[in-house]
């Protein structure tokens, strides 16, 4: 192989990205976009809950349950109505998510029997949000119950402590403290956005060539097939590597991800990805002589397994066991497990053993597979 | 189609007054002015760049000019580029057909597109294919047949609404001379008819069929006449054609010897331009002797088409910036 | 033919055949092209210029034959003769984004020229071509024969010794044309072999040998003088307006064999022009015809395209 050849193609591949507005678009734009995007629109916790209230009751300790749920960051106690009709429609045009009503006897029967029941209606439309809020009301409800028991307790002069549950379960979220749903995405759309920027734009480069009439030319030339293939993923090995970096200091800085592992390990393990992707999109590139087509390829194969398949927004152990046998071929599933490790688990490469020789076995077959595609003839 | 016998010279059936074309700052056409009567043929020759595009879409009434006046069959093409529309025909080089369609699908397609009243469509794609040699046909895709017959498909389709005038771009290039000749004798036979036709191109084999030509560049007309007219009219001296050997330094002598203005290879010979012709014919020989070059012909040859256009360019073309055209 | 030392031939192509599917491209087609000759492959579209060109670049790959190119076997070796030709398609090879000397110095580093030689022979050709100060400019906004000749410059920085030209001079003005031949003929000089396809049978005359081909065979292959002499008949223009009725006068008169209707006049070949001649403005004069001249003429590479396929029939 000739490194003046080698250079001369990834020179020319430099000044065309460069001078290529859309590539440039694409290489560093999209990443931010990307992320903006998905990081602030897409969001599987549920605050500020709009909840309509219906107090038959009107009492001190009703609206002190009512107080309560006000006071829930989860919820917003947007207004109380005055009959179920009212309820039932706030409901169904989607003016509130929950709805509270607190029967007429709520106190009194609190007082006498020492158990009360308190309604609420749930939009299960949204299954999601429906489990959370369903999941919070219970929270507020059983603190306020709990608050009510210690209070009565004090009031009769027992002892305060015997007044909870006899088994507590003490939960500690590890990794991912505030269960911001965020923290869980934001690697994931790293690997989504290096996957599509590292395949699109690659898918482009030879079939470019094809179709603008160079690569007769360049076939023609001593050229080789591996010096057209490194010389034209160089430069896009770089920008790659540069959009990590993007990814990685706007996750930090701007959205406030953890990122407790080390560089050295994102950084090569993004290498390692890099090269499956860059792979992947050069054969594409070779396979498909159009732009038009390569380019809708190459959304084909990346986008669609990686937001579905990877991990990244669809927990895989949730899947039904076909599928989740289908994502052992998704190579972004690995990348998407090591990447929430590092951010969130802070390990090294050796706890990740197994998603990097994943990785690696796929970048040594793509590889192999890539500089055997490409072939210096005009025939197909 | 019958000859009808030649029309009266002085139906005038397309007209350009100082056409003026701007786009921005770049002038695409610089005040040009022509007429073409009914039946005849005449060529815009030309590089690209120097305008002929601009002029003929300004005749279809697809540009409006910048200043300047030009009336096609009688109307203002900026004032009423519709209904200009409706009596031209136009047939451009490497298609306006569908490849992918039959033959009988394409000429139904462009009936339609031209709105060719219902009545007569059935006669005129009959006529149409009859011309074309394509009776039998109608139901091969277009992509099967071979370069002469999509060309004489192109041209019946364009025609199908039978246009007083027609605009051929290139129509013959790079097609084999018979089906050239049998493409020009249907030009030629629609011409006899009262159609004018009007041919753009840069070949110049193509542009002898024409009966006037125009040569265009940089947005003027640099002259224009009948291809022989022209062609005698290399205003410099006389063309000869000498074979010598050794070549390449008998170019060298000759190209600095008092009579000969200009020399050049040509094949396996030297094309002279000289001042006199018969006295260089009897010079040179023993010039080129006493140099130890031997001279196995000289004789005078009609300069060509592109000797005459080469020469009233001034060997300059538009510069080399890419413009609009 | 002349069959000629192996080793001494630039280029030697033996029963090249292509095919594709529907239609078989190249036909047998067999060449010999001399050390610095300008050979011509001259045909209409779809005669097997473009295909043959390819397979002498070892671009594409022969159905059945074989090829030699400046002594290398293109067919079994293709990638050895790389380093020795330059080939140049019909869209030129030129990135459109790149500057024209981003476009000199790639093809320049591909065959492993170095910075010295590259700038001298780059000076050299840009300044021939008339380009020297355009060397800054996107080799997108050049004009047709600008863009021909940086093709043409890129094509011979490293100095080939054979060139492959397919059809260079498509859609470029007359002007570019010819100064494109202007640097081809000061090739030979340099003992450069060129092989330039075309489908203008004007330019034809301007190779030192070509071949003629139709359908993907060779029909003719000679010197254009010798195919010249080889014209059955001879040419004579009429010129006239009355061109119609010329044609109809004269279409089927004796020892006439063609007459094709130009612009200005009648073009016709016969078979003994001193004899015909006279006849023949007898005969228009009778019918009152006008004319202006009748002129013997050279045949063109058209006349004899049309005389060849007609002999077959």
């Amino acid at each position: 192989m000739s490194g003046n050849r080698l250079i001369a193609m990834a020179r020319k591949e430099l000044i065309q990205i460069r001078r290529d507005p859309r590539s440039l678009l694409i290489a560093l734009l999209m990443p931010i976009m990307q992320l903006l995007l998905l990081g602030y629109g897409i969001s599987l916790d549920a605050k500020h809950i709009p909840v309509y209230a219906y107090d038959q009751e009107g009492s001190q300790d009703s609206q002190a349950l009512l107080k309560r749920f006000q006071a829930s960051e989860y919820f917003n106690l947007v207004t109380t109505v005055d009959n179920y009709p009212q309820l039932a429609d706030a409901i169904d045009s989607d003016r509130c998510k929950l709805g509270i009503v607190i029967p007429f006897d709520f106190s009194e029967r609190l007082r006498d029997t020492g158990t009360t029941a308190v309604q609420a209606i749930v939009d299960g439309t949204d299954d999601n949000t429906a489990n959370l809020a369903m999941g919070y009301a219970r929270a507020v409800i059983s603190g306020f119950s709990g608050e009510f028991q210690r209070d009565w307790l004090a009031r009769q002069g027992l002892p305060v402590g015997g007044g909870g549950p006899p088994v507590s379960v003490d939960t500690r979220v590890w990794f991912n403290e505030d269960l911001e749903s965020r923290n869980f995405f934001i690697p994931g759309i790293v690997a989504l956005v290096m996957a599509l920027v590292g395949a699109l734009l690659t898918s482009l480069t030879v079939a470019r060539e094809w179709e603008r009439g160079t690569m007769e030319q360049l076939i023609s030339t001593p050229v080789t097939p591996k010096e057209v293939m490194f010389g034209k993923l160089i430069p896009y090995f770089a920008i790659g590597m540069l959009d990590a970096l993007l990814c990685l200091v706007m996750g930090v800085w701007w959205f406030e991800v953890p990122f407790r592992g080390t560089l050295f390990s994102l950084f090569t393990t993004t290498a390692l990805f890099l090269i499956v992707v860059l792979g992947v999109g050069f054969m594409i590139s070779v396979g498909i002589r159009s732009q038009l087509g390569a380019s809708q390829i190459a959304l084909l194969v990346t986008l669609l397994p990686t937001s579905l398949l990877s991990g990244y927004a669809f927990p895989i152990d949730q899947m039904p066991a076909p599928v989740r046998a289908i994502t052992y071929l998704v190579y972004s599933r690995y990348y998407v497990t090591i990447l929430k490790a590092i951010f969130l688990k802070g390990v090294g490469i050796r706890a990740l053993s197994g998603p990097v020789f994943a990785l690696s076995v796929y970048a040594v077959a793509v590889g192999w597979f890539a500089m055997r595609a490409f072939r210096k003839t005009l025939d197909q | 189609m019958m000859i009808t016998g030649d029309q009266p010279a002085s139906a005038v059936s397309v007209e350009a007054r100082d056409l003026v074309k701007r786009f921005g700052e770049f002038t695409a056409v610089d005040g040009v002015s022509f007429s073409a009567a009914r039946g005849e043929i005449l060529g815009f020759l030309g590089p690209n760049g120097a305008g002929k595009s601009t002029i003929i879409r300004i005749l279809c009434g697809l540009l409006r000019p910048t200043s300047g006046k030009a009336t096609v069959a009688g109307f203002d093409v900026a004032a009423k580029p519709e209904i200009v529309r409706q009596h031209i025909g136009y047939m451009s080089q490497k298609f306006s057909l569908y490849n992918d369609l039959q033959v009988i699908e394409n000429l139904r397609f462009f009936a339609g597109l031209y709105s060719v009243p219902r009545n007569l469509v059935d006669s005129r794609i009959r006529a149409a294919l009859a011309m074309a040699g394509l009776a039998g046909h109608e139901r091969d895709l277009t992509r099967t047949l071979a370069g002469g017959w999509k060309q004489r498909l192109a041209l019946g389709c364009a025609v199908l609404h039978r246009p007083a005038i027609l605009f051929l771009d290139e129509p013959t290039s790079g097609v084999d001379p018979i089906s050239r000749r049998l493409f020009w004798d249907l030009i030629h036979d629609m011409a006899a008819s009262g159609v004018t036709v009007f041919v753009s191109t840069h070949y110049m084999d193509e542009a002898e069929y024409c009966n006037r030509l125009a040569l265009i560049n940089r947005g003027r007309i640099v002259a224009s006449g009948a291809p022989t007219e022209l062609k005698r009219h290399l205003s410099k001296g006389a063309l000869l054609l000498a074979k010598c050997e050794p070549l390449g330094p008998a170019l060298e002598l000759l190209r600095y010897h008092p009579d000969v203005l200009e020399a050049a290879v040509f094949g396996n010979a030297l094309h002279l331009t000289v001042r006199d012709a018969g006295a260089a014919i009897a010079a040179l020989p023993q010039f080129l002797a006493e140099h130890s070059i031997r001279c196995t012909g000289l004789r005078e040859i009609s300069p060509t088409l592109e000797d005459v256009f080469v020469e009233l360019t001034g060997g300059r073309v538009r510069d080399a910036e890419v413009r609009p055209e | 033919m002349a069959t000629a030392e192996p080793t001494a031939a630039a280029v030697q192509a033996y029963g090249l055949t292509k095919r594709f599917p529907g239609v078989t491209a190249v036909d047998q087609l067999s060449f010999t092209v001399q050390p610095g000759e300008i050979f011509g492959l001259v045909g209409p579209d779809g005669a097997g210029k473009t295909a043959t060109m390819r397979m002498l670049a070892g671009v594409m790959s022969p159905d059945a034959g074989s090829a030699t190119v400046a002594g290398f076997d293109v067919v079994r070796d293709p990638e050895a003769v790389k380093n020795h030709i330059s080939y140049m398609p019909q869209r030129f090879g030129l990135y459109e984004d790149l500057t024209v000397d981003e476009n000199i110095r790639f093809y320049a580093d591909l065959f492993g020229l170095n910075r010295r030689e590259r700038e001298r022979h780059a000076t050299r050709l840009l300044e021939a071509a008339g380009m020297a100060e355009f060397r800054g400019r996107l080799a997108g906004k050049l004009s047709g024969g600008m863009k021909q000749k940086l093709g043409l410059t890129c094509a011979l920085i490293h100095r080939p010794r054979v060139l492959l030209l397919d059809e260079p001079t498509t859609g470029v003005d007359p002007v570019s044309r010819r100064e494109f031949w202007q640097i081809l003929y000061s090739l030979l000089r340099e003992n450069v072999t060129i092989v330039i396809s075309t489908a203008y049978l004007d330019e034809a005359e301007r190779c030192s040998r070509l071949a003629l081909l139709f359908k993907g065979r060779i029909m003719l292959c000679d010197t254009p003088e010798k195919l010249k002499q080889r014209m059955p008949g001879k040419v004579l223009v009429v010129n006239s307006p009355k061109a119609r009725e010329i044609r109809d006068r004269l279409a089927n008169a004796a020892g006439v064999s063609s007459l094709v209707l130009v612009g200005d006049g009648v073009h016709l070949v016969v078979d003994d022009a001193e004899r015909r001649l006279p006849e023949l403005r007898r005969s228009l004069a009778t019918a009152s015809i006008p004319f202006d001249a009748i002129t013997p003429s050279e045949p063109t590479i058209e006349d004899l395209f049309v005389a060849y396929v007609q002999g077959q029939r």
